[in-house]
């Protein structure tokens, strides 16, 4: 006993000294990545952590960084790709090195920005040309850009869809309703599938947000009162995601749904509706391609809900380029951000949104046109807020669970009413909101 | 073998303590440290790897620490107290009942296994390897596998079929369903281990103790019931500690294949989540100090109750 305890002394200090050597990282504050004004000039290697493992492989970062080079021809630039963008960047956030150009993982909050990220302007200046500023600024001054933007909405099959005989998008969550059951009874096609399994599709309904309302402060209305109180975007959309899955038009076992297989599917024909957004539209396309049938036929359509007879879209970016703070190479860092969301032509070669205010709508987008849909940009002034009570109530409309959940309550497999879900929901956000004091 | 080490070893001994006796104090002092010096790397790699995240862990759990942010402040046993003050986050040990049941069928089976297969039976080597074998895989590889065996028209399905059992049912579709699945495929992952332990166990039972009861008359169930099962007990004793920690502390299997959907939410994988999806990383490391203690209790519960006593067959 006694050679026991003599050994765990030195043990436990061991442990305790090891323990406090991993700390983290450096608290530099403030540092401004500027835009280099003679591109001979800027040189260095900067390396670019991305989550397109996908664009990676393919070769297409290399050609875009090509084309940066005839631009910038002292610069070199160097990919980092990563499967897991979001757990493996977050722990490398804990040293000084992760990368030079990077993707502002969703963890981050907002208000830590500037201790891990240079400053690309402010928001005054950069505004006016750009769209989604407003997603990164803290104090007035903005850290990333996005370089492309999405627009939420239901990828469909429209053979499918016209099959079912309707031509024509709902404007009512019942219509919609009406028109899956439509599909189940003139077709063999899943009417909506729920992408329960994989957890991440499922929180694309989030976005409904703003959707439902047309209203650009709909962020900061959830910052600033039940997200479920009735008419309110979220509780529209969940109470149609609810009335979907309680008919019985989805997939027969949500538990074992596949991403991957759901797209071919989709683009065949076997399933008819999912809820995504413009980002999906070039995969169920490229998916129709592959499996022989007709890529045209994957269409796209807003939230049934109008206001004044007009559709409504939001415009939200996709993840944020920023500048480390701690890179030696900042202008050249900073040059490769401005080239890539500028010129670089990424936004349209994915068929969405260009980050630059003015552009215009992609090709796929035609039919929104047409429409006259309302396309607006949520205000996101309390975007860093509202995560911060989504975190703290562990609702997470950013995170699968409760929309799990959800479609559980739904299908019967576990107990309760919607109104009693949705209210223990807004409970506990309105507790937390009220605990955090915005 | 033994025998020819003692051999050796004892001159050696006595050897060294008539030299030690005479030895100058540099050689002394070398002689100290030799065993140090080969404990060295065994106890750098330990330290570093087990004990300093541990302690790391400990510190974290008092701190309002999110994972990322340069900045955490100390917050005392807040945590704790907030972990004890929502019994929603224990009610989770419920899901762990399932995985206990489990256990005890799954101790069964390997008992039952590795006592027919110590006897003289055909293949078995072969059967031993096939039992054996879903423990080397992967647990990921477990959770995918298992995932499309539970799919609807997958390969459950079309076995039972193939009996003419027409099972239209989501597998993983319903609470209890879902968790009583999970529950069978870490029966099918761990039984293997189990099987290992307890074969190894018998094997080293002497020889001649079955033949004395078999020339006493004793039947293979008395075999089992006077010898084996004596002769395994610290063996039997430490697997079901294992087992018990290993329901309380669920996580791969249900993880990859159910993510927590669908009442399978375990407390690793709460804790996993409280951690990761909403950047509490001192509540959680608060929740993993608890798990942490808690199942030191139930061993020590367990340790109170059937306490290991020398086994002693002759």
């Amino acid at each position: 006993m006694n050679r026991r305890t003599k050994l765990a002394g030195p043990l436990l200090a061991a442990a305790l000294l090891a323990a406090g050597c991993t700390g983290s990282g450096g608290t530099s504050k403030g540092a401004d990545a500027k835009a280099p004004v003679d591109a001979d000039k800027v040189s260095g290697t900067i390396t670019v952590l991305t989550h397109r493992t996908d664009l990676v492989q393919d070769g297409t970062m290399k050609k875009y960084a090509a084309e940066f080079n005839k631009t910038y021809p002292k610069v070199k630039v160097e990919f980092d790709a990563l499967t897991d963008y979001e757990g493996e960047v977050k722990i490398r956030m804990n040293t000084e090195n992760y990368g030079d150009v990077l993707m502002i993982p969703a963890v981050i909050k907002k208000n830590d920005y500037p201790k891990f990220f240079a400053s690309l302007g402010t928001q005054a200046e950069r505004s006016e040309k750009y769209h989604f500023t407003d997603f990164t600024t803290v104090d007035g001054k903005v850290y990333g850009q996005s370089p492309m933007g999405a627009l939420p909405g239901f990828i469909y099959n429209k053979r499918v869809w016209k099959e079912a005989g309707i031509t024509e998008w709902p404007t009512t969550p019942a219509q919609f309703i009406d028109g899956l059951k439509a599909i189940k009874a003139k077709t063999d096609a899943i009417p909506y599938y729920t992408n329960f399994k994989d957890m991440w599709p499922l929180t694309n309904w989030t976005y409904v947000d703003g959707a439902v309302s047309c209203d650009t402060r709909a962020t900061t209305r959830l910052a600033e009162g039940d997200p479920w109180a009735e008419g309110e975007d979220l509780r529209v959309g969940d109470t149609l995601l609810y009335d979907i899955v309680r008919g019985g038009l989805i997939e027969k076992d949500p538990t074992t749904t596949n991403w991957e297989g759901s797209k071919p599917e989709l683009a065949k024909g076997d399933i008819a509706t999912m809820w995504l957004g413009s980002w999906a539209i070039t995969q169920f396309r490229a998916a129709a391609e592959q499996a022989g049938s007709n890529p045209d036929d994957v269409g796209f359509m807003p939230f049934p809900a109008q206001q004044d007879g007009k559709f409504c879209a939001t415009m939200s970016p996709d993840y944020n380029q920023a500048v480390n703070i701690n890179s030696d190479h900042k202008d050249a860092a900073r040059a490769w951000i401005d080239w890539f969301t500028d010129k670089s032509g990424y936004a349209d070669d994915n068929l969405t949104l260009s980050p630059v205010k003015g552009a215009p709508l992609p090709e796929v987008l035609k039919p929104y046109e047409d429409a006259d849909v309302k396309i607006i940009e949520l205000d996101d002034a309390k975007g860093g807020a509202v995560k911060e009570i989504d975190n703290q109530s562990e609702v997470g409309i950013y995170k699968p669970d409760y929309r799990q959940d959800l479609v559980d309550l739904a299908r019967g497999a576990r107990k309760g009413s919607l109104d009693d879900f949705l209210g223990d929901l807004g409970e506990r956000w309105e507790e937390a909101r009220k605990s955090s004091g915005s | 073998m033994t025998d020819t080490t003692e051999k050796v070893a004892r001159p050696n001994v006595a050897a060294s303590a008539v030299r030690k006796a005479k030895a100058p104090r540099k050689v002394r002092l070398w002689r100290g440290l030799t065993p140090w010096l080969f404990l060295a790397a065994p106890l750098v790699l330990l330290i570093t790897f087990t004990y300093a995240p541990v302690a790391n862990m400990v510190a974290y759990s008092f701190t309002d620490w999110d994972g990322v942010s340069p900045e955490l402040s100390y917050t005392g046993a807040e945590n704790y107290v907030e972990l004890f003050t929502r019994p929603e986050l224990f009610e989770v040990f419920f899901v762990s009942g399932y995985y206990l049941a489990a256990s005890v069928v799954q101790i069964i089976a390997a008992l039952y296994f590795a006592t027919i297969l110590s006897f003289n039976v055909r293949f078995r080597n072969f059967f031993k390897g096939v039992l054996f074998f879903p423990y080397l895989i992967n647990g990921v590889a477990i959770g995918f596998v298992f995932l499309y065996f539970f799919q609807d028209g997958g390969t459950l399905d079309s076995v039972l079929s193939l009996f003419g059992v027409d099972s239209d049912r989501a597998w993983l579709g319903t609470p209890v369903s879902a968790n009583v699945s999970l529950a069978g495929v870490s029966v099918w992952r761990y039984m293997g281990l189990n099987f290992v332990l307890f074969l190894g166990a018998i094997q080293s039972i002497p020889g001649e103790l079955y033949e004395a009861a078999e020339l006493d008359g004793a039947n293979r169930w008395q075999q089992f019931r006077h010898i084996i099962a004596p002769g395994i007990r610290p063996v039997l004793s430490l697997t079901v500690i294992l087992s018990v920690s290993g329901s309380l502390a669920a996580f791969e299997v249900p993880f990859i294949m159910t993510g927590g959907a669908t009442g399978t939410e375990t407390f690793v994988i709460q804790t996993v989540k409280l951690a990761f999806q909403f950047n509490k990383t001192g509540l959680a490391s608060a929740a993993a100090v608890v798990l942490l203690l808690i199942i030191l209790a139930v061993t020590w519960v367990q340790r109170r109750l059937v306490p290991d006593d020398k086994v002693d067959l002759v």
